[in-house]
């Protein structure tokens, strides 16, 4: 493979200022005006997307993109860097947030939800953290973006303000900074510090692997360290702060913990396993099979306990987690199909995942109802929404011609390429256990009719909830059908 | 035990200065620590710094050497002059550099200097904590440690427990005493602060009002000296607007 | 006007005389005078950088009263000596008092009326002390000016509220006792080595080879327990939490940022410039002990912090806190934990500003710092409430604010010199400070009380009037000083490399272990 060519561009810190940009529009036009708010929500937005879709060809034909912002410390930068990867997750998280915007428009509308001026504003925030994120090219940045998106989330997820509110907010910051504060910054530091005379920059490029200089206990302690200390990926015990966090309003469940959040953790998780240890130090040391045996774990255990749920907002939680333990498995499988098919996971879960919750969300704004059982024989008076639901319930669980389908084909390929065969039975299992607990949402609104609610008032959501979801399950099908580009951006093809 | 070189003889005969001001230091010490009148602190706070000042004139001192003040036959602005370092006549008044022999003659007068300066330092500090005192003693009435502290507990009892409820405004009528003790309906600590039974170890004089107490708004008020009737309060208290 | 370095301390001085005298005259000439003074006073200070930056060994000296090191042997004369540590402390010392009389005004008028010439000529000597305590190069003079800055402390202090004098009385007791024992400290030093200047000293002891004399031990255990007296670190801070917490407004954002930080460059200057670090560090056991001290000091005080219920005690016991981490940097005996320990020192200072000028909005506004009594404050007075939080986040180690960088440094200080106790206190004071302001946040920003109760009628009603929620913010005179302290927070973040190479350019004359090597 030939050098990636390394052009100088604004064009990722301009997708990184676009929200700010948006913030000082809304905070202007505040609550007196909240039309001319939207719309500079979608206008950065906008921005946004567009340039950072602009940044796809580019990358297609081999070049990598950078840009210097500041210098932290004299050895170590902070760099934007524009591959693959990183541009993959950067498209979903910003086309996605436009559908949220329309999403959100119609639910905090719909239900006259208190301080969307608030709501809009550290939405634009995380959005920006993520894309500092998706584009960082060493782990000191990528380290200062995780802990602003902790902090930009914090009020959206504290939105109602009230006892539960406290609770969810509590549990969710508790574990994202404790973990980041105890495990994290101190194997970021040990990094830094003892590799290469302390004048290291981790660069996520030219020092992949160079932790394979430490003792093979103080690499595993480091494996650890990382993979907990990443809270946001979910994996278990660590995945607490998930469910305790559906305190918010759907909006920002959907695209910060189905999109946002959760992808930023295990997009760490992953940048870490593949860029940070590299393959040939994970394949050499001892103990990371114990990280696949957590991810699977993590996995199987979730799925059950999702089956129990019924909760809509909650079942999808801990579908959530268990679908997050998929992308760290992938990373931890450490050849080259896993890997990719874990970057492909996230455009693909997310791209399902908020339709789901979409959905569910729809479905409270038109209804009130929150629980599965409530939904029997809605389908008939929800049929786009319910539709939709069953499309994101398919691509979930990994069914052509949806998108997930291909990216759990490519972590099956990629296990199977080390002879683990055990990770594809589990990801047989796993599958079926989604089955069990989404297709019986779908098939119960529309096939079973409800006895005792006849109440013919319900209708669709309003049409800013509705648009949104339909789109994104459109964009399960285009996904599958525009696989290849993503297979080409990741590098999976040439 | 007296013999030469051993620890007592060290301890209290050659270095029988340094011993006693370790004393005077201890001294000094323990009154500040566990004397309960606040003037009986300051006075070992005076004792401690004396202690010090004391250790460091007896550095100065020399065998056989006189106060460092000049003998008429060195003082540089006297009619003595040294004539080799005199090349125009009349007085040098420059500061003159006297050989090593002769300056053995006289005690070290930096040390001197220097505890001039730590003599004034302590006086200032005396005179500030005095003045500290006072304040104390008029706006709580007491200078015994434990009894500040008995009103301190009071205070803060009655700013605690009253803190959500308005403040009733201070009445210039009445003199500039602040009402704020009079207080419908607070819990049983400040209730039982309005009782009484605060024992005043001088005499019977009131506590006079500090001005403009209310701009402190987590500060407390001073206390009037008699017991007060408690009124059931016909007038609402009002929100402090000042 | 080539002698800056004198000016930083004379300007002040001067303008406190005049602020007496002329304010007996006019009450409302004192703030201008003030305010001038301090302007003129950090102009000299940024020179006296520069000039030192410039120089060619890195310092810059002046001998008061003309006793030239040419005609003199040095220690005849007072000498002040800046090098660069010195240079930036003092720059942070006049910075922040600008900062601070710049916001005096409304606090002043309202809490001591009528007493402002008295008060601005506290304030000023205050500034004078200060600056001259990082200035001077004489042991003596040092002692002289910590009396200075100590005894208008307690002026300053004791002009606010009854309760604030009462405290002030165990603030005189215990601020006495931690002057003298340095001074009895420096009698020992003179006993051994016969100057006083600091430079002086040093040079003597290495030259007769003092470390193992009884009595440069005896100079050292008073010297630093007279200094950590009056730098409250524990189990010596019982006079900081009431004499702060209790103090006017004004008093308490000058004196918390400052005094104990300005203490804590008197430890390092008599570790590194007066007894040297062999001596410090190798000849005495203190080196051993002392990290365990820290680990104790921080805990307990981090412990302490969490059981306030009013902003500004909880931020009296946070500065004790954050005591604990430097000296810990220093005593972790290594180049990175001292530069994370000077440079803590400066950013300390800031984040401290950037709180205590908060809590007395807060205090201004809403007449209390109470927990109960701040609900809807984002609403009423958002641009405080940034500015304060910029400050708490610094506290917690959010980058890129300051406190961030000086935590990073601590903590390579920590692991390269192998003092796990260290970090661990570290991460657990973090935690610790997490918890503290993010209650802070809960409280403000939360319709739910304290035990978990709902208020208000859901949907984000926090239960409060129109009137309670209107936006009113603080007036601009301090509002302006908090926004400034908090651009200073992030901008000493930002552009901490710079800062951190001159302390490394300072730290090259000494012999310090790195302890990196490459594995």
């Amino acid at each position: 493979m030939s050098e990636p060519v390394i052009i100088e561009d604004i064009r990722p810190l301009v997708a990184l200022l676009a929200p700010w940009a948006g913030l000082l529009g809304i905070i202007w036009a505040g609550e007196k005006r909240p039309n001319l708010r939207e719309m500079f929500t979608f206008i950065a937005a906008s921005v946004q997307a567009a340039v950072v879709v602009s940044l796809v060809p580019v990358v297609l034909s081999g070049a990598i993109i950078e840009f210097h912002i500041w210098q932290i410390f004299s050895y170590v930068p902070m760099l934007l860097r524009v591959d693959g990867s990183g541009l993959l997750f950067a498209c979903v998280a910003s086309i996605l947030w436009i559908a949220t915007t329309l999403y959100a428009v119609g639910y905090m509308r719909g239900l006259h939800e208190h301080a969307q001026t608030r709501f809009y504003a550290f939405f634009a925030l995380s959005l920006s953290a993520t894309m500092g994120v998706a584009f960082s090219a060493n782990l000191l940045t990528i380290y200062f973006f995780y802990e602003m998106l902790s902090v930009s989330t914090f009020p959206l997820v504290t939105h109602m303000q009230d006892k539960e509110a406290r609770t969810g907010g509590r549990t969710y910051l508790g574990y994202l900074l404790f973990t980041s504060l105890c495990l994290l910054l101190p194997a970021l530091s040990w990094c830094y510090v003892w590799l290469d005379g302390g004048h290291l920059t981790m660069d996520f490029i030219e020092d992949v692997g160079k932790v394979g200089h430490f003792s093979e206990t103080t690499q595993i302690v480091l494996l650890f360290l990382f993979t907990f200390g990443f809270a946001k990926a979910g994996l278990m015990p660590a995945h607490s702060w998930l469910p305790g966090a559906m305190v918010a309003p759907t909006p920002v469940s959907a695209l910060l913990h189905a999109v946002a959040v959760v992808k930023v953790g295990v997009f760490c998780v992953y940048r870490v396993y593949a860029d940070v240890f590299g393959s040939d130090v994970l394949a050499n040391m001892g103990g990371e099979e114990w990280t696949m045996v957590v991810a699977s774990a993590t996995i199987l255990i979730s799925s059950l306990i999702a089956l129990s749920q019924d909760n809509l907002k909650r079942r999808l939680a801990f579908s959530t987690i268990g679908q997050l333990g998929y992308v760290v498995l992938g990373a931890a499988i450490a050849t080259d199909r896993g890997q990719g098919g874990a970057v492909l996971h996230i455009a693909m879960h997310a791209c399902g995942k908020i339709t789901l919750f979409f959905c569910a969300g729809a479905i409270f704004v038109a209804t009130g109802k929150k629980y599965v059982s409530e939904l029997r024989g809605l389908g008939r008076k929800m049929p786009l929404t319910m539709g939709a639901f069953m499309i994101g319930a398919l691509s979930v669980i990994g069914l052509p011609p949806l998108g997930g389908f291909i990216s759990k084909w490519y972590l099956a390929l990629g296990a199977l390429d080390r002879d683990a065969v055990w990770v594809v039975v589990v990801l047989l299992i796993s599958s079926l256990l989604n089955v069990f607990y989404l297709l019986p949402v779908a098939v119960t609104a529309f096939f079973r009719t409800s006895e005792t609610e006849k109440d013919p008032s319900f209708k669709e959501a309003p049409w800013p909830c509705v648009v949104p979801l339909i789109l994104t399950a459109l964009g399960c099908f285009f996904l599958f059908f525009w696989s290849d580009i993503l297979l080409q951006l990741i590098g999976l093809q040439p | 035990m007296t013999e030469d070189g051993s620890i007592f003889f060290q301890l209290l005969v050659e270095r029988l200065n340094y011993f006693i001001y370790i004393v005077l230091l201890m001294i000094g010490l323990w009154a500040m620590i566990a004397k309960n009148n606040l003037i009986k602190k300051l006075i070992g706070m005076s004792i401690f710094q004396t202690a010090i000042i004391l250790f460091y004139v007896s550095t100065a001192v020399k065998e056989d050497a006189t106060i460092p003040i000049y003998l008429p036959e060195h003082d540089p602005h006297g009619t003595e002059l040294n004539s080799e370092s005199n090349q125009s006549g009349g007085m040098i008044h420059a500061p003159q550099v006297l050989e090593a022999s002769l300056v053995s003659g006289y005690t070290n007068p930096l040390p001197h200097v220097l505890m001039l300066t730590a003599i004034v330092v302590g006086v200032a500090t005396l005179g500030l904590a005095l003045s500290v005192c006072l304040r104390i003693y008029r706006a709580y009435g007491t200078i015994e440690e434990d009894d500040l502290l008995l009103e301190l507990e009071k205070e803060d009892g009655r700013k605690a427990g009253g803190f959500r409820k308005k403040r009733p405004r201070r009445m210039p009528s009445r003199g500039g005493k602040s009402k704020d003790k009079v207080r419908k309906g607070t819990d049983e600590k400040s209730k039982s602060g309005q009782v009484q039974t605060r024992r005043r170890k001088s005499g019977p004089s009131k506590p006079t009002s500090t001005k403009s107490n209310s701009n402190s708004d987590t500060q407390g008020g001073e206390k009037k000296p008699k017991s007060r009737r408690r009124k059931p309060s016909p007038r609402k208290p009002r929100e402090d607007k000042s | 006007m080539s002698d800056h370095i004198v000016w930083i301390v004379l300007f002040p001085l001067l303008g406190g005389v005049a602020c007496s005298l002329f304010g007996n005259f006019s009450k409302k000439i004192c703030y201008p005078l003030a305010v001038g003074s301090m302007i003129a006073s950090v102009w000299s200070s940024v020179h006296t950088l520069f000039q030192v930056i410039e120089s060619p060994l890195h310092q810059v000296s002046y001998i008061q009263g003309g006793w030239t090191l040419d005609l003199f042997p040095r220690g005849v004369g007072i000498e002040f000596r800046a090098d660069l540590l010195g240079a930036l402390i003092t720059l942070v010392v006049t910075g922040v008092g600008l900062i601070v009389v710049l916001y005096s005004k409304v606090p002043v008028q309202r809490q001591t009326p009528g007493k402002e010439p008295l008060y601005y000529t506290l304030f000023l000597l205050q500034i004078t002390g200060l600056a001259g305590i990082t200035l001077t190069g004489d042991a003596f003079n040092l002692y002289v000016l910590i009396e200075v800055a100590a005894l208008t402390g307690y002026g300053l202090i004791a002009l606010g509220s009854n309760r604030a004098a009462a405290a002030t009385f165990n603030y005189i007791i215990l601020g006495t006792i931690g002057a003298s024992l340095y001074l009895l400290g420096v009698g020992y030093l003179y006993l051994k080595t016969g100057t006083l200047n600091m430079v002086g000293i040093l040079e003597v002891i290495e030259a007769n080879n003092l470390h193992d004399s009884p009595a440069m031990q005896v100079a050292f255990v008073l010297v630093l327990l007279g200094v950590l007296i009056k730098m409250a670190f524990f189990p010596f801070h019982a006079w900081l939490p009431k004499a702060y917490c209790h103090a006017p407004t004004t008093t308490s954002c000058l004196l918390a940022p400052l005094v104990t930080k300005v203490m804590i460059y008197v430890m390092i200057r008599m570790i590194l410039s007066v007894f040297g670090v062999e001596f410090s560090f190798e000849s005495t056991w203190w080196a051993e002990v002392m990290p365990w001290l820290v680990v104790v000091a921080i805990i307990c005080a981090a412990v302490m912090a969490l059981a306030q219920r009013e902003i500004k005690s909880m931020l009296t016991y946070l500065i004790v806190a954050e005591v604990g981490y430097m000296v810990g940097g220093v005593w972790i005996y290594n180049y990175y934990g001292l530069v994370g320990s000077i440079f803590h020192v400066i950013s300390d200072a800031c984040m401290t500003l950037c709180l205590f000028l908060g809590a007395g909005i807060i205090l201004e506004k809403c007449r209390t710092t109470h927990f109960d009594g701040l609900r809807g404050l984002f609403a009423k007075m958002p641009l405080t409430m940034i500015g304060f939080f910029i400050g708490g986040f610094s506290i917690i180690g959010l980058p890129p604010t300051c406190g961030f960088f000086s935590k990073w440094y601590l903590i390579t200080g920590g692991m390269v010199s192998e003092r796990w106790e260290y970090m661990v206190t570290l991460m657990f004071s973090t935690m610790v400070m997490v918890i503290l302001f993010f209650r802070l946040i809960e409280r403000i920003h939360l319709a739910v009380d304290e035990s978990g109760k709902n208020l208000g009628k859901g949907h984000g009603d926090l239960g409060l009037t129109d009137e309670q929620t209107r936006f009113d913010e603080a007036p601009l005179s301090m509002l302006i000083p908090l926004l400034i302290a908090a651009s200073i927070v992030i901008i000493v973040g930002v552009y901490n490399q710079e800062v951190v190479n001159l302390i490394e350019l300072f730290l090259e004359d000494h012999n310090l272990p790195t302890g990196v090597t490459y594995k």
